[in-house]
């Protein structure tokens, strides 16, 4: 339809409102309250715009412009000097109370409220009274408070409340001392808190881990990044200064992340400062100090003819990175590094999405699904932005039932949920322990894995699924899997979401069951699965051998030297295991980039990139290969391990690998060695893509210090690093417009400099990038192949006199192997020991809560604190997976217990 | 002919006008209090420093000769970890003071900045701190500042209000 904006025709989608409409047409309008994601409000008054009649009239009336629909042959107008005076008007208003501390305030730079300001023109100030102030709260680790600054357009905690279902934020008192913060000072509870950072126009809630190396936006080198944190891969983009990693902004992507990230992604970068880096190749035990690195490579070559080499390649390793180690090492002998579990759930979950007929969605579109079934996933820990995803599919049922009965808009917020009240769509969610989302769901179910699983079973049987039949349940468990199936198929986009959170194959096959069911009836079911890594798919896909034949092969005397590809591997089997193979291998290679305990055993340690300091590709659950790019030339031999396997393989003369330098080469490599990789190839343009015969630059243009900032070592500036494996420069120079998606390395636009700017990069308010959403999908459903259905449904689960079965339980903060050198994430994980029973089992065992017990598993005994926890079932037990120093890591394990 | 001798006889005039070169290095030339020349950071009227590390001087700087870090001390204040000049590079603009919201950094008139090895034109903070409040005496950034600092807490600057009450619903 066509709107008239001052007189001149616009195409305007419908369904919009005036103030979209408007930045979608590129045009300038300011506004506080509004966000893409949360909606309109029209709380803070600044989108006024005038609206006419029609052509004849000249006075026209103020509507807010985020809460006027769009209409054919609207008459509106920007310019007109009464809606221009009224936002410098309201604006003036605003600032009254706002404190003189732009220069000692974090958001300054990349503040919506001094663009805004800008924008209005309001320039100088008319109050000359005093100013309200408030006193501040602690909030934890990740955010600072400074309500002073605060202009009360309450999307803090519309984002935090009504969006991700936080519960202690909110807004206290009145009038024109409203207060938002928490009731006392504590840490925020929500795994979301950090986006109010970014949600905040200004500079109440800003990023504390910032704050302990503050740099401006502007000053910072960026570079297009993908979170390392869990296997969902939103989009990240990445700030450096100085020679160290300073902070994690969001990065928009219509199909991942949208406009949020959770803490762990956001905070889960200081490792990469972290002071057990390993900066310098290095001979171990024997060599102190540095070596150098032709010196290295020789010796690593050497070794490598000599001996009987394999390969250990990592799911936290980009696909470039474990295909050079395959072809380094041969095929073969390369063997994937995850733990045999994680192995079996990740090589299941690819089998169901490549073989079955049913598409894995997006986050985005996971959560535009109107029913949802979570099979054994607690996602707030295993997969969080999923989480956040659900809460809003929730929403989607009322939403629209509402939208029909009173023909609302759904930008229309408030009054959206004042219809909707507590209704939800269906949600339903079985798992051992309560989860987050549990307060959403119609109906929970709790118990075994197994158990949960037959369910599970039962409910595809419910739907026409072809599977041996399911005896044994009770006449309620009956019930609800007919209730759940029912819903399901009620459904228009029902989601079905199962995982490795809960260590069971078996809750995997039952929720690919019930999706492939929901298909065979028509249906347009999506099933998505989490999975342990950010790069779990791609390795599993790139194939290779078991970790536990690794020992094997070691133990017989086939092999004696071992390439160790980023990867702690006593995170991936049990600690004598681990001992065994590396006293059995006699040469240790390692390439990763901090000094754990299996550097420890190495005897020679290459120096690795992290995510900052190298460019590569991660594949993630939905099986969408993402490219993150190096952000800044690190210090010291660091670079990235495909990089180091393609010199071990020159001196090594290793023919596949022959003539391999850059990141174009090594794709090239990867996709015609591996054709089901090929899409890789179109996921980003190559290095030597100019525009305007210009590279992209990572620095904003206003970048400062350039002669000062090395010069207390050199007075002479360094020419500038060079970059041959993309398209990026590591300087200000280049060119200033827009990007390709797949390369914007910080949204900027003129006279937007926070993160709203993303809406210049947008071909909709919230809709895909311009030139499509980076990330190219490497899996697409089986359509005509039917549906390979798992007929075995999972015994009853009996407890075995004697014994425990243990399963993990997993934590956002903890379970992450590289987010725990943050320590704001650190102090917040759980105890590392805790074994949790049922408070019966404990009885029965007469064992005193709080005592340590004793757990045997493979002939090898560990020691571990009973914790009671009565959501267990009798005869499982739970400890904290993933966490450092953690005595049973391969899990699920069936094991011996001693009180 | 007539034109050569009415010079000549000028120049001779000036034998007897006042001198206008300075017999500089021995006698210094007065230079105006904004004279643009060597940069300092200067103090609060408390002795307290006052860049707060905001990165602007280093945004206007047209040679991007300036670079710092921010880092904040336990009472509150926030100051730079390392500010560095490279005079070098300078060329004297006075953008970053016109830039400087807290009057911190200064130009002062003072030239004799001279060096023969380059290298020692590379001033770090210790060289550019000064013990003065330079030109502009008696403001201090936090009393005007929104921020709490030790020994001014939230509502003790200039023009605030004590602390709202968030308990009371009082108007």
């Amino acid at each position: 339809m066509t709107i008239y904006i001052d007189n001149k025709p616009y195409e305007a989608k419908p369904g919009k409102n005036l103030l979209e409409a408007c930045l979608e047409l590129g045009l300038n309008l300011p506004y506080f309250c509004w966000h893409p994601a949360l909606g309109s409000v029209g709380a803070c008054r600044q989108c006024a715009v005038k609206v006419f009649k029609d052509e004849d009239d000249k006075t026209g009336r103020l509507v807010m412009g985020c809460m006027e629909p769009v209409r054919d042959n609207l008459r509106l107008s920007l310019e007109d000097p009464g809606a221009k005076a009224f936002r410098e008007q309201v604006i003036g208003w605003l600032m009254t109370n706002h404190p003189h501390d732009c220069a000692v305030c974090d958001e300054g730079g990349s503040c919506h409220l001094q663009d805004m300001t800008v924008m209005t023109g309001h320039t100088y100030r008319n109050y000359r009274f005093s100013k309200r102030t408030y006193e501040n709260q602690d909030l934890g680790p990740f955010l600072n408070h400074e309500m002073n600054r605060c202009i009360q357009c309450y999307r803090c905690v519309r984002f935090y409340k009504d969006y991700a279902g936080g519960k202690d934020l909110n807004v206290f008192a009145a009038h024109n001392h409203v207060y938002f913060g928490r009731c006392e000072s504590g840490r925020l509870e929500s795994e979301f808190s950090g986006n109010l950072a970014e949600v905040c126009p200004t500079g109440v809630f800003t990023d504390k881990t910032l704050k302990s190396h503050y740099t401006r936006k502007w000053d910072m080198t960026w570079a297009p990044s993908v979170c390392q944190g869990c296997s969902l891969g939103c989009n990240t983009s990445a700030g450096e200064r100085y020679g160290s990693l300073r902070q994690i902004a969001n990065r928009y992507n219509g199909e991942v992340n949208g406009y949020f990230l959770c803490d762990r992604g956001r905070y889960g970068y200081e490792f990469v400062n972290s002071d057990q880096r390993i900066l310098q190749p290095a001979f171990r035990p024997h060599s102190n100090g540095t070596v150098n690195k032709e010196h290295v490579l020789d010796q690593v070559a050497a070794r490598l003819k000599n001996g009987r080499t394999i390969g250990i390649g990592s799911p936290r390793a980009s696909l470039e990175s474990n295909f050079a180690l395959k072809m380094l090492v041969g095929e073969d002998n390369f063997y994937l590094g995850m733990s045999d579990s994680d192995h079996d759930l990740t090589s299941l979950a690819l089998k169901i999405l490549r073989d079955g007929p049913v598409r894995t969605p997006s986050l985005q579109e996971a959560g535009e699904a109107d029913a949802v079934f979570i099979l054994g996933e607690d996602l707030t820990n295993t997969a969080p932005m999923l989480a956040l995803a659900v809460r809003q599919a929730v929403r989607r049922k009322p939403e629209a039932d509402a939208m029909g009965q009173i023909h609302l808009a759904e930008w229309q917020d408030a009054a959206v949920r004042e219809a909707v009240q507590e209704d939800r769509g269906p949600l339903f969610i079985f798992n051992t322990l309560p989860t987050k989302l549990d307060e959403l769901a119609e109906a929970v179910q709790r118990g075994a894995p197994e158990q949960l699983a037959r369910l599970g079973f039962a409910v595809a049987q419910q739907l026409g699924a072809d599977i041996a039949p399911i005896t044994g349940l009770t006449p309620e468990e009956t019930a609800l899997a007919g209730k759940i199936a029912a819903a399901l198929l009620a459904a228009e986009r029902p989601l079905i979401i199962g995982g490795y959170g809960s260590g069971c194959d078996h809750m995997m096959k039952a929720a690919a069951n019930v999706a492939w069911a929901l298909r065979q009836k028509g249906r347009n079911p999506l099933l998505s699965l989490t999975l342990p890594e950010v790069n779990s798919l791609g390795l599993e896909m790139l194939g290779g051998h078991r970790l536990d034949t690794a020992i094997d092969v070691l133990r017989q005397g086939e092999a004696d030297t071992v390439i160790v590809l980023e990867n702690d591997l006593y995170r991936r089997a049990d600690e004598h295991l681990i001992d065994e193979f590396f006293l059995h291998a006699q040469e240790v290679i390692l390439i990763d980039h901090l000094y754990n305990r299996t550097a420890e055993k190495a005897t020679v340690l290459l120096p690795a990139g992290t995510f900052a300091e190298a460019d590569g590709t991660v594949v993630n659950n939905e099986g969408r290969a993402q490219r993150y790019y190096q952000v800044y030339v690190p210090k010291g031999d660091v670079q990235e391990s495909w990089r180091w396997c393609l010199q071990i393989a020159e001196g090594a003369q290793v023919q596949s690998l022959h003539g391999l330098h850059n990141l174009d080469d090594i794709d090239w490599a990867l996709t015609t060695g591996m054709p089901s990789l090929a899409s890789l190839q179109h996921l980003a343009p190559h290095a030597d893509f100019r525009i305007n015969g210009q590279r992209i630059p990572r620095e904003p243009h206003r970048y400062s210090g350039r002669t000062a900032m090395q010069a207390n070592v050199n007075v002479s500036e360094p020419k500038p690093a060079e970059d041959d494996d993309t398209p990026l420069s590591f300087t200000m120079e280049g060119y200033r417009g827009e990007p390709p998606a797949p390369l914007i390395p910080f949204f900027w636009s003129p006279g937007w400099n926070s993160v709203q700017s993303v809406n210049k990069y947008q071909q909709e308010i919230g809709g895909h990038l311009h030139g499509g959403d980076p990330g190219v999908r490497l899996l697409e459903p089986h359509v005509n192949g039917g549906a390979p259905f798992f007929h075995e449904a999972p015994d009853t689960f009996v407890p075995i006199p004697g014994h425990v079965h243990i399963m993990p339980v997993y934590h956002i903060f903890g379970s992450e192997e590289l987010s725990m050198y943050t320590p704001g994430i650190a102090k917040h994980a759980a105890d590392f020991c805790c074994l949790y029973l049922n408070p019966d089992d404990l009885a029965q065992w007469n064992i005193t809560p709080g005592n340590w017990v004793t757990v045997e598993t493979d002939h090898h005994t560990c020691r571990l604190v009973a914790t009671a926890n009565h959501w267990m079932p009798r005869g499982l037990a739970g400890v904290n997976a993933g966490l450092p120093q953690s005595p049973v890591v391969d899990l699920p394990v069936l094991a011996k217990m001693q009180a | 002919m007539f034109s050569l001798l009415r010079s000549m006889w000028l120049v001779f005039l000036h034998m007897f006008h006042k001198r206008e070169t300075y017999q500089y290095p021995e006698e210094k030339a007065p230079l105006p209090a904004r004279w643009r020349g060597r940069i300092a950071l200067t103090r609060d009227p408390d002795g307290g420093e006052r860049c707060v590390g905001c990165y602007l001087c280093a945004a206007a700087c047209p040679v991007d000769c300036i670079s710092l870090q921010a880092a904040e001390a336990p009472d509150g204040r926030r100051y730079p970890g390392f500010f560095r000049i490279n005079f070098s590079r300078c060329i004297f603009c006075g953008f970053c003071e016109e830039a400087c919201p807290t009057y911190a950094i200064q130009l002062l008139p003072d030239f004799e900045m001279a060096e023969y090895d380059r290298q020692n034109l590379v001033y770090e903070k210790e060289d550019l701190l000064i013990n003065s409040q330079g030109k502009y005496p008696g403001y201090n950034y936090y009393r005007v500042a929104g921020m709490a600092i030790a020994g001014k807490d939230k509502g003790e600057a200039r023009h605030e209000e004590p602390p709202v009450n968030v308990r009371s619903l009082l108007p």
